[in-house]
């Protein structure tokens, strides 16, 4: 029950882009279409998942165990963006559909801001190995939800009639408003 | 391209014309989660600006020692380094400030805005050229920032930096301290740069057209004559 409310709550309740801001680079970028809004949010959350492991790993075994989480920061960019790359190359190994299907994406994933902010945040929410693990999981579930929801408003979007200044990125940001005020109402679902 | 616009012109061009913010549209992330009052907005943009003036002087420093196939990789590290040093510093100096930007501090390291500076400026120019151009670049996110940051104080919470500004009366507005009134706020300022931007353009366009009809009737009048 507290591995589901700890899924529920970064999935729904604290999404990582619409509460928490994280990931909104690839959340305007690539939302264009609900085919590869989807296939970067499956990306994105295979990544999250993984990272989430092995950052938990090195965090806990080398850094605590060195006294050096000063350097928290450049092992975590490292791992992550080596990771991506290895990802990559797995996928491209084992599965030819797969890799049509993600690869383009898994390159853009290593600076998207989520997957290091959600390491950073199972640091600082304590979290244990297995919640993390769960955590990261929902992050990913969470983002691709919301990616795929804007991606389908969008398309309904190009035959409605914007206001020249605001087509593009503003009339995104304020779609993206209106989606936080709805996912409002997961909140005091769950507290923290 | 670049190399041929004045000094001052490559420390303003950062301010409006190619604000990071409101034009193009990077560091969306932190401009977004931590604008809730303007003091967190300018203590954001400050190590923002911070990070990417020492990272653009290094990179710029050693443009000519790196191989373009790790570049990237150099660049993060550098940033990552000096996104610790502000880190620690701030955790040490301003233990409040530092609880109330959380984690945004440390997820400087992937703002898109510094690598991208990175990139596209540094790893070309000249060390004094790419400071001047981070410096430009970090005013711009302060302004943005700052905007922000203190629309929504003042519809949210009736202050600015922590002054009263609106009567007592008016009923603050508890959207605007919610993500959502983050995601409005921008999207509404971006919008409106950009009908300011396009009204200016079509300003200069129709003086220009004036300016060849002017031309063209001078020069048939002098034919006739």
């Amino acid at each position: 029950m507290e591995l589901f409310l700890i899924f529920f709550s970064s999935a729904v309740v604290n999404n990582f882009v619409l509460s928490y801001f994280l990931g909104i680079c690839p959340f305007i970028g690539v939302s264009n279409k609900i085919s590869s809004a989807f296939s970067m949010g499956l990306a994105t959350t295979f990544v999250m998942t993984i990272a989430s492991i092995v950052t938990w790993l090195i965090y806990h075994l080398i850094l605590v165990e060195f006294q050096l989480e000063f350097l928290q920061y450049v092992s975590f960019i490292l791992v992550i963006a080596s990771l991506v790359q290895f990802v990559e190359m797995v996928i491209k190994k084992i599965s030819q559909p797969l890799y049509r299907a993600l690869g383009i994406f898994l390159p853009l994933i290593t600076t998207n801001c989520a997957i290091l902010g959600l390491a950073l945040f199972i640091v600082l929410k304590e979290y244990n190995f297995i919640e993390g693990i769960i955590y990261g999981l929902g992050a990913g579930v969470g983002f691709t939800l919301a990616i795929t929801i804007m991606a389908g408003i969008r398309e309904e979007l190009d035959i409605a009639d914007v206001p020249k200044p605001f087509q593009g990125a503003p009339i995104t940001l304020i779609i993206a408003g209106i989606l936080a005020l709805a996912f409002m109402g997961f909140s005091g679902m769950i507290s923290g | 391209m670049s190399s041929k616009l004045s000094l001052s012109k490559e420390y303003l061009k950062g301010l409006w014309e190619n604000n990071p913010v409101f034009i193009q549209v990077l560091g969306m992330c932190p401009a977004l989660a931590v604008t809730v009052s303007a003091i967190n907005g300018i203590a954001m943009a400050l190590a923002t600006t911070f990070v990417l003036v020492f990272s653009s002087f290094i990179v710029s420093l050693i443009r000519n020692l790196v191989p373009s196939q790790v570049r990237i990789a150099a660049y993060i590290l550098i940033i990552a380094t000096f996104v610790t040093i502000v880190d620690l510093v701030m955790k040490a100096q301003f233990p409040e400030l530092s609880k109330s930007l959380g984690p945004y501090i440390p997820l400087i390291v992937v703002n898109c805005l510094i690598l991208g500076r990175q990139e596209a400026f540094s790893s070309k120019n000249s060390v004094g050229r790419s400071v001047l151009d981070a410096l430009g670049m970090g005013s711009g996110f302060l302004i943005a920032l700052f905007v922000l940051g203190g629309m929504r104080e003042i519809f949210g919470s009736r202050t600015l930096l922590g002054f009263q500004v609106l009567p007592d009366f008016y009923e603050p507005w508890l959207i605007m301290i919610l993500p959502a009134g983050a995601f409005l706020t921008l999207g509404l300022l971006m919008g409106l740069s950009n009908a300011h931007s396009e009204r200016k353009k079509r300003i200069t366009k129709e003086a220009i057209v004036q300016d060849y009809l002017n031309v063209k009737a001078t020069l048939k009048a002098k034919q006739e004559s």
